[in-house]
This record gives structure tokens, sequence and C-alpha cells, in this order.
């Protein structure tokens, strides 16, 4: 944790759909550099917490405090805090009808007003660090479940956002094409770039996160770091949990 | 043969009768098509707003109204309503026959054009707005590219019955290309030449048409691979 003021402090924040309540009064702060996996069963909702952060799920309760603001303020412009907050979906979400360039570009260029060749200068970089710069005019149709991944990841690292969110970025993606993206992942870790990844990747966890938070029932039940997690965990769910896994 | 021909055709100029009938379907079914698009667009853009956003509300309220009316009568009681209730004062029949067509293919766009938006996958809408992108940005540049490509087919089977509905404009006495060769049959006695050309002429605009529109569906499918 490389500094003292938290980048995003989460308060109280639950979220209900109808009476389901998916994620219940989960409270914590995400510092600047840090990476926070959050695991978990299915359905205890920590896809949709981290949905919530940035407000592609409305959450129905609690804050969110970002750079000083309070993002559930109705007053506030999302669009503008959404450009500071990257996600990477499961399902890519690369748009098909645009080259993996225009992909990347779109956004900087139409958002951020950079003049195209700087977007594209900038998209190239990103393109050369994940092996993917001769495919710059490729159709997302045309590349592969991790090639796809690794291009949505640097398609949200060209908005240079603060943080980046991630929901089960490798759970759609066939099992030898997991490593290529999770390697990525780990690089942008040692970059200090401040990431929350939701996973079911143990092994990545276990190596890059500084926190671990298992999610049961909405709640979090217990947050650690690694070793403590995996070495001494404490909650009977935890234990029960990381028996079926390991 | 050569008789008939000359006799429906050259006699009197009234092949005339034909050509400026083709004109007049071309020039309404050309305006009815653009009022239709965008009325269309426009009534499902409200209608998809309101079932992603819940916002809209009394607009979509309004849109279903005009859905309801528009789908559940008849076009040729619509073209007579706007013909002698609307605009009784109107001089222009060609108008009268723009507003009506047009404003009865708006109701049919609207729900092809709905229904395309509607199948795009959600996951589009998140992408574009988790980069940053407002509700109407995402549209304009992510979800409409992908949704106009989706429905030319239907589409352009909209305009093909929209071109053909045209020919019961004769029932405001307007004289396009059905009026036309009925006018010729009535002074000629003969209905094989006139009513058979009608309809050739007909299949002849449709066929081209269609062509134009497979090489521009063609065109739009080499830009993905």
């Amino acid at each position: 944790m490389s500094d003292k003021t938290p980048l995003i402090q989460i308060k109280h924040l639950s979220k209900a759909f109808g009476s389901l309540h998916a994620v219940k009064d989960v409270s914590t702060d995400i510092f600047k550099g840090e990476v926070v996996v959050i695991v978990g069963p299915s359905g205890s909702g920590k896809s949709t917490f981290l949905r919530c952060l940035n407000r592609l799920e409305e959450p129905t309760g609690g804050e969110i405090i970002m750079d000083g603001v309070n993002l559930m303020d109705p007053k506030v412009d999302m669009d503008k805090h959404r450009q500071k907050m990257g996600m990477v979906f499961q399902h890519f979400n690369l748009f098909p009808h645009m080259t993996i360039l225009k992909n990347m570009t779109i956004a900087p260029v139409k958002l951020q007003g950079k003049t195209k060749s700087e977007a594209e200068e900038t998209a190239m970089m990103y393109l050369q660090r994940v092996g993917l710069a001769d495919r710059a005019n490729a159709y997302p149709n045309q590349l592969s479940g991790g090639q796809k991944q690794r291009i949505a990841i640097v398609r949200a690292l060209c908005m240079a956002p603060e943080v980046m969110l991630f929901d089960e970025p490798t759970s759609a993606l066939d099992p030898e094409m997991v490593g290529e993206v999770l390697k990525v992942m780990t690089d942008l870790a040692k970059e200090k770039t401040t990431m929350v990844v939701v996973t079911h990747e143990m092994g990545f966890a276990r190596e890059v996160a500084d926190r671990i938070m298992f999610m049961a029932d909405g709640q979090v039940l217990e947050e650690g770091t690694p070793e403590e997690f995996f070495n001494n965990p404490k909650n009977p769910r935890l234990k029960e949990f990381l028996s079926k896994i390991i | 043969m050569t008789e008939a021909l000359y006799d429906n055709l050259i006699a009197k100029d009234r092949w005339l009768y034909l050509i400026r009938g083709l004109g007049t379907t071309l020039t309404i079914t050309f305006f009815a098509v653009i009022l239709g698009i965008i009325l269309g667009f426009l009534v499902a853009i409200i209608r998809s707003t309101y079932e992603k956003t819940h916002k809209l509300k009394i607009l979509n309220v309004v849109c279903q109204i005009y859905l309801t009316v528009i789908r559940g009568t008849p076009v040729i009681v619509q073209l007579l309503i706007m013909y002698y209730i609307v605009f009784v004062s109107m001089s222009s029949k060609v108008f009268v026959a723009v507003i009506a067509f047009g404003i009865n293919s708006g109701a049919y766009v609207a729900e092809i054009i709905r229904g395309g938006i509607m199948s795009i996958d959600n996951g589009q809408f998140e992408g574009g707005r988790s980069l940053g992108f407002s509700y109407v940005q995402t549209m304009i540049y992510i979800i409409l590219p992908q949704v106009f490509k989706n429905v030319l087919p239907a589409l352009a089977n909209e305009f093909i019955v929209l071109l053909k509905e045209t020919s019961v404009s004769g029932y405001i006495a307007l004289q396009d290309l059905t009026k036309g060769g009925d006018i010729i049959r009535s002074q000629t006695y003969n209905a094989y030449v006139p009513l058979l050309l009608v309809a050739a002429i007909y299949l002849c605009m449709v066929m081209i048409f269609t062509y134009l529109v497979k090489q521009l569906e063609r065109r739009l499918r080499n830009s993905e691979r």
C-alpha cells in the first residue's frame, strides 16, 4: 500500500434486486497502487459489488468516494468519472464493427480530445506491449478469446484510468488462453496500477494480490494478505470455500 | 399485337400516363420513405430508451398509441382520412399521400429498428458506458452502426412494401403508375397491355432496388472480415 489516503472509499454499499440483497453493507478502502482481489462462491455478490463501483449497476445505498467526490451524489457527472475507472468484462465487450485500433482510440479521441494520431500512438504502444501490434487493423471476430481480452484490457488503459476494474476476466476463456491474460494483469500490477479484480484464479490471487476479500451472501466475511488468507483462514465459510477449490 | 401496343402506348401519347404515373409513384415513395425513416427512428429511440432506462415515460405512451392506431387500421383508410378530414384545404395530393404513407411506414420502421436495438447484446452498452461514453454517445458510436447493418434486410423489405402500397393513391384521385395504367385501360378497353406493363414496371423497380440493397449489404459485410 503505497499511499496513505485511499483512492476510493466505499462506505456501507448495498445493492438490492427487489427483495434479493446482492450486496449488503460493504465498506472498504482501495488505496493507490493496490491490487485487491475479490473471491467467493458464485452468487456471492462480488461481480455486483464491482459493477456498483462505476455504477454500471446502480447501488441502492451507501457511498463511493473517489477523489473527494461522492459518486452516489445524483449531481455527479458519472460519465466523467467512468473515464477514470477502466473496466474489463468477462465477455470482452469489444465493438465488433470497429478495428482493434478504432476500438482503442474512439474513446480517447471523442472524450479526451486527443488527436487521432496521438491516440493511435498510445494504442500502438500498448498493442506492442501485449504483443498484438500486428493485429491493429483486424476486427474483433478475427481474434481468439485470449487476444480479445488482452485488447479489452489495453482499450481500457488507453483512457489512462486511475483504477482498473476486472470482472472475471478469464472466466470465458479456454484454459490455454488464461495464462496470457493473467500475464498482462500481473505486469500491470507490477507497475503499481490500482486494480480491483473479481476472479476465480487462486494462483493469481495468491501471487499478485496485496489484499484478498472473501465475499459470500453479499458480505465481506474476511479480508487479508494472501498469506493470512490462504494459510490461516478464520471464517468457516472461507475454510469451506478454500477446501473445495484447492 | 403491334396494333394493341400502338393503340395503348403511342396513340394520343398514352405512354405519358405511365411515365408521369411512374414519376408520381417514385416521388411519393421517396419522400414517404424519408419521412418513415425519421419518424420510425425517433419512435424506436424513445421506445428502446424507455425499455432500457425507464425514462421518457410519457413520450413512450404517445409512441405506443401511434403504433397501435397506425398498425391497427388499413392504410387506405388512413389515406382517405388524411385527404378528406385532416388536409381538406390542401391542394397538393402528392403532399397528402407522402404524409399518409410516411406516417404509416414510420410505425413499421419503428418496430424494425427497436427490434434491432434490443437485439444488440447489453455488453455493448456496458462496454461503451464503462469507457465514459454517455447514453447518447454509446447509441451513436456503438449501438446504431451495428443496428443499421442488422436491420437492413427488414428495412429494405418495408420499403418494397411501401412502394407497392402507394398503388392505392388512386383512391384520392392521384394519377400514380397504377392509376395511369387504369386510365389507359378505360380509354382503349384493352386490359392486357396497360395492366401487364404496369405490373412489369413495379417488378423492375423492386428488382433494381433489391439489387442495390444486396450490394450495400455486401459492402457492410466486407468491412467486418
